[in-house]
């Protein structure tokens, strides 16, 4: 699969998704009222916030996982059911111990008794780097290589949905670098959204940035970002939206102490 | 990492040690051969009725493979009802915990009534005093799987009932197979208890009949060589299955400290 034509094919083109009016309770504290949130079609939404804001909450909320929301809707903005049209990464690997690299990342056609397209997975793996990795166990691979196994079966259910929950917040600076690299290329096309917590991330990767503050949690679009992801850190236009980033995070009160 | 060699050869010293210790307690005790007799003669009548004991111990052995198979294969198959289905978990289970409750040195003679003096009254007593540690691991074991990748699976199949057996089949099961395991090797340690209860109460082969036959006849040294090699085929199939899934299971990760041969359950043979 190459960059430019990816998921489409499937569904002709990936939807919209649409939070409105999302209520979710864990036990007596109210994580999130009336929330709302619009994830652009093709584009790579990053959510930012601190740790334990429910950013992960509302993302297993949009994949149909855990709890069913108290009040609201998550839908397809083609009105479509979003169940199947969703890939799902998560920031621990989650491949299968016993099963070899090229096994975990045609499983979803194993579950869904599917013949396994060993080709195409051989070749996601080539772009994520690991060719001549196939008949590894995922022990004897690094956590860098681990999570690049888990990217290409997140790419090889070739969903025009995909969420990714902190993907890369568990990898070394420099393999994070490379992986969001990986990423930001191998996602074109495809409605993201990305959970995270590096500000560096969210420039690099998103179109829009929004920020999840408070308890129960608002959510407020920090910027529209132009151009491509992935990009590059060094430049000038990146940097300048980074620092206008860690401005606003310190004005939203997300994170004290900055740009006061 | 240590070679084969040095493991064997430590499994020789520590005979060689039990050996010595048992010739001390004769000699301490000063006790005469009709109530404990030395290893060497012990050993000697091994060699002598070599031919005799192996018969037996064949019987016995078979006892307990078969007993440790269709243990398995029930223990297995029940913890799957039991996870899988509901009516299952409400019939099954109580049956799971009865079988355990009761003693099965209490049933042993309802089973030799039944199934009569051969082997299938050994097999029963095998197989039920091994249903119960296979099933409880293995339910257990399906259970507890990771719930990251039960929702990686979840967003990966619809809604499609057989999708449920799918994710069994290839997340559940695969990923409950190290506790199964544990339950595997308590069984094998296990398993002999049964089958020589089965032919204390009722047999005309089998090792645990040489030993009672031996035993009212004052043939104490064949009992004592009837029961060393009772007790060296206990330990081979121990040995055999804890090896073989090791063997099954190269990917489990085994992080017992230092000694890298120290059987990876915390529960020792019995």
């Amino acid at each position: 699969m190459s960059d430019s034509e990816g998921p489409l094919a499937v569904d002709g083109r990936a939807p919209d998704v649409h939070v409105r009016g999302a209520t979710l309770r864990h036990g007596d504290s109210v994580l999130f009222e009336d929330l709302s949130v619009t994830l652009a079609a093709g584009e790579i939404t990053c959510l930012l916030g601190v740790s334990g804001i429910g950013k992960s909450s509302l993302l297993k909320l949009v994949a149909g996982l855990g709890p069913a929301l108290e009040r609201g809707t998550i839908e397809a903005g083609d009105g479509r059911p979003l169940k199947g049209r969703i890939a799902y990464m998560d920031q621990r690997d989650l491949l299968l111990p016993w099963l070899s690299v090229l096994d975990n990342v045609t499983l979803g056609a194993r579950l869904r008794g599917d013949h396994a397209d060993g080709d195409g997975a051989r070749s996601l793996l080539r772009d994520v780097g690991l060719a001549g990795r196939e008949n590894d166990l995922p022990a004897v691979l690094s956590g860098g290589m681990r999570q690049r196994t888990a990217l290409a079966r997140t790419l090889m259910e070739d969903r025009p949905v995909v969420l990714m929950d902190e993907p890369f917040s568990a990898l070394d600076a420099l393999t994070r670098l490379h992986l969001q690299d990986l990423a930001g290329r191998l996602l074109t096309g495809r409605t993201v959204l990305l959970v995270t917590h590096d500000p560096i991330e969210a420039v690099r990767l998103g179109h829009r940035i929004h920020i999840m503050t408070g308890l129960p949690a608002r959510i407020a679009t920090a910027m529209t970002l132009s151009g491509e992801p992935p990009r590059d850190p060094t430049r000038e236009e990146a940097t300048a939206r980074y620092r206008e980033l860690m401005g606003y995070l310190g004005q939203s009160g997300a994170v004290a102490g900055l740009g006061k | 990492m240590t070679g084969p060699m040095p493991r064997v050869l430590r499994a020789l010293a520590t005979l060689c040690g039990l050996g010595l210790l048992w010739q001390a307690a004769v000699w301490v005790a000063q006790a005469p051969p009709y109530i404990l007799p030395g290893p060497l003669p012990v050993l000697r009548i091994i060699g002598e009725r070599a031919d005799f004991l192996a018969a037996h111990a064949g019987v016995t052995v078979a006892e307990i493979l078969l007993g440790l198979g269709l243990g398995t294969l029930l223990g297995v198959l029940s913890a799957i009802l039991i996870h899988q289905l509901r009516p299952a978990r409400r019939w099954l289970f109580p049956i799971l915990v009865i079988s355990q409750a009761v003693p099965v040195f209490a049933i042993a003679p309802v089973l030799v009534l039944w199934l009569g003096y051969g082997m299938a009254s050994k097999v029963a007593m095998a197989t039920l005093i091994i249903y119960f540690p296979v099933t409880a691991s293995f339910l257990d074991g399906l259970r507890r799987t990771e719930t990251g990748w039960l929702d990686i699976a979840a967003t990966m199949t619809d809604d499609d009932p057989r999708r449920v057996w799918a994710i069994l089949w290839h997340i559940r099961i695969p990923a409950a197979l190290p506790t199964l395991a544990s339950g595997l090797r308590v069984a094998a340690a296990v398993a002999p208890i049964g089958a020589v209860v089965g032919e204390w109460v009722g047999a005309s082969e089998g090792l645990g009949y040489v030993m009672l036959h031996a035993n009212g006849r004052m043939q104490i040294d064949l009992m004592f060589a009837a029961l060393l090699v009772l007790s060296l085929f206990a330990l081979a199939i121990y040995f055999a299955v804890d090896h073989l899934l090791r063997r099954a299971l190269p990917w489990q990760a085994d992080s017992a400290p230092a000694d890298d041969d120290a059987p990876s359950s915390n529960q020792a043979p019995s």
